[in-house]
């Protein structure tokens, strides 16, 4: 392992994660990964990895890293003030860092999240089968745990891809993380537990994301929503994005560190292509939530993906062998690359 | 039971097949019965399954299999499920320490139900509990089959720390805890088996649809086993049962 990164300050809530911890539900083990997940797989399209690559999850206050040795990054999710050496970090782009460098975020612009990959991706072991970091159950990641200062973060080889520097995600693709969230939601499992009033509530008026949001579920406060008979049910299976509603009649919204089960009506489920933008949500931010169907959720994740794939099938990549070269001209610092050609 | 079982949509990409709503052995039964047969069929698409009481949650990739498509194969998995021929469960033997520092509130629970303490551990060892399925915190079983004689309230204030392994009582539930965490329950024991550890594969020694039986143990076979456990050369004892959960 090649150590690329020393942490100096770990900011607010830094930890490693992947596309999550499949196949174990069934034992009680939460999926955890990134909460955006369509972040993280840019940022290691970006720098040649795997999409499913290990990356460093950063909230809202960032950390602050050395740079050890020379390497690839890219940076996507939450614009959140990132520089190197005091220079603004581009995000959604592919970027060079030298030894000595410095990563410093400064302010939230907007989102909640960032995602850092380092071309090679996190060298950390694998817990059954994941490098996602679960706080509660104290695994994977750096020792179950979030970053602290000292650690030092390492990539585990080379690249698949050799992507060169500047390459940047289509614009299309780039999404924007407004404070104002419209969430399509699929209605059910539990849907007929709510009376016609609840669920025109629930349809109908605006949400605030409270202080209890985190990598387990966002409390959401607002008109409180009715059931029929309470919000109780027979412990059942909890899926990425569904919309809990117990007795207190207010959302729930459930990411990726949820528990695997649980007892309270599930009114909705977010659909997959806007489950980035209630994991982007930021206290105050405000949430409604629309109706739309099982088919109709599916054509736009379809949509999506095959926008995605094609933008990831056209990258270039460098065949030969590059050098990468930071030139000052007049004050201004440029970083180049060369690359061989046949 | 339901007539027949309901579909109901989870997002776009997760489905869960109802078979009732009460917890029930048999309903549990026929959630058991889908979960193996979906196991054994492997169906395109397909993520992972999370059994539970009444219910089989299934994640699935709607860009590899449309939802219509799982559903009708579902639908067919369930009208031939009748014919299936579930493996019989087995019984884990649970060795649990009574009393004194590894239960502390042994004497409350005998003092509340009216039962000596002897009559509490023997009521407490003398059932084969059905393990109804996990959740909540990883390997935590939720057990069916408590005696009534037994039923306890939670603690008023629950404790902020409970030890992996603490073995306890709340209402008409019983169950172990699997990992280190703040609690309410009547905590009457403690095992020394590990019901769940990350570097294990499986992570948990507990599977639903089978069987747990606590078998009470002293103050040194505890310290002998645990030392076992931590070592890896403790042999978890099980038995296979007829099904039902019937000794054979």
């Amino acid at each position: 392992m090649t150590a690329l990164l020393e942490t100096i300050t770990p900011g607010l809530l830094t930890t490693i994660q992947d596309r999550g911890r499949h196949g174990y539900q069934a034992f009680g083990m939460p999926v955890a990964g990134a909460v955006d997940e369509y972040a993280l797989r840019i940022a290691n399209i970006l720098v040649g990895n795997e999409e499913g690559a290990a990356a460093l999850e950063i909230t809202l206050l960032g950390p602050k890293f050395k740079v050890l040795a020379p390497g690839k990054v890219s940076l996507t999710g939450a614009d959140l003030g990132a520089t190197i050496n005091g220079r603004e970090f581009p995000r959604w782009e592919t970027v060079a860092v030298r030894a000595g460098d410095e990563i410093a975020f400064t302010a939230v612009k907007s989102g909640c999240r960032a995602y850092l990959a380092l071309a090679g991706g996190i060298d950390v072991p694998q817990v059954m089968g994941s490098r996602s970091t679960y706080l509660r159950g104290k695994i994977g990641g750096l020792e179950g745990r979030a970053l602290k200062a000292g650690d030092k973060i390492g990539v585990c080889a080379q690249a698949v891809k050799n992507i060169p520097l500047g390459t940047r995600l289509s614009p299309d693709l780039i999404p924007g993380y407004d404070p104002l969230i419209r969430l399509r939601v699929i209605l059910g499992p539990q849907d007929d537990h709510f009376t016609a009033a609840g669920m025109d509530t629930f349809l109908n008026s605006e949400y605030t994301v409270t202080t209890e949001a985190d990598r387990m579920g966002y409390r959401l406060e607002g008109p409180t929503i009715e059931h029929v008979a309470g919000g109780d049910i027979i412990s059942d299976g909890i899926p990425l994005g569904a919309v809990q509603i117990p007795g207190h009649g207010l959302p729930i919204v459930m990411l990726a560190d949820r528990q695997t089960t649980g007892g309270y009506a599930k009114i909705a489920n977010v659909s997959s292509v806007d489950l980035s933008l209630i994991g982007q949500a930021k206290p105050g931010d405000k949430v409604r939530f629309q109706l739309i169907d099982v088919e109709e959720s599916t054509r736009l994740l379809r949509e999506r993906e095959a926008a995605l794939k094609k933008w990831a099938t056209s990258l270039r990549e460098i065949i030969g062998r590059s050098w990468q070269f930071r030139i000052t001209v007049g004050g201004k610092s440029f970083a180049t690359q060369v690359e061989e050609i046949n | 039971m339901y007539k027949e079982p309901r579909l109901l949509p989870a997002g776009d990409s997760a489905l869960v097949v109802e078979f009732g709503n009460e917890i029930d052995p048999e309903i549990n039964a026929r959630v058991r019965s889908l979960t193996a047969a979906l196991e054994a069929e492997s169906l395109a698409g397909l993520i992972e399954l999370v059994p539970t009481y009444r219910s089989v949650l299934l994640h699935f990739d709607p860009l590899i299999v449309q939802v219509d498509v799982l559903k009708q194969q579902l639908q067919e998995l369930i009208a031939n499920l009748g014919q299936l021929e579930l493996p019989a469960p087995d019984v884990t033997f649970v060795p649990v320490c009574y009393g004194g520092e590894y239960g502390p509130d042994l004497n409350y629970v005998s003092q509340h139900t009216k039962l000596t303490v002897e009559e509490v551990i023997k009521l407490h060892t003398s059932t084969n509990y059905l393990i109804y399925m996990l959740g909540f915190t990883p390997g935590f079983t939720y057990l069916g089959g408590m005696d009534e004689r037994l039923e306890t309230p939670r603690l008023k204030t629950p404790r902020t720390h409970i030890p992996a392994g603490a073995t306890g009582i709340a209402a008409k539930q019983t169950g172990i805890y699997p990992i280190d965490s703040p609690g309410g329950w009547q905590l009457i024991g403690r095992t020394p088996l590990k019901l769940y550890d990350p570097y294990s594969d499986p992570p948990v020694l507990l599977k639903a649809g089978n069987y747990v039986r606590f078998e009470a143990i002293s103050p040194e076979e505890y310290k002998e086993i645990r030392k076992q456990v931590e070592a890896g050369s403790y042999q978890v004892k099980r038995e296979q049962l007829s099904t039902g959960g019937e000794a054979k």
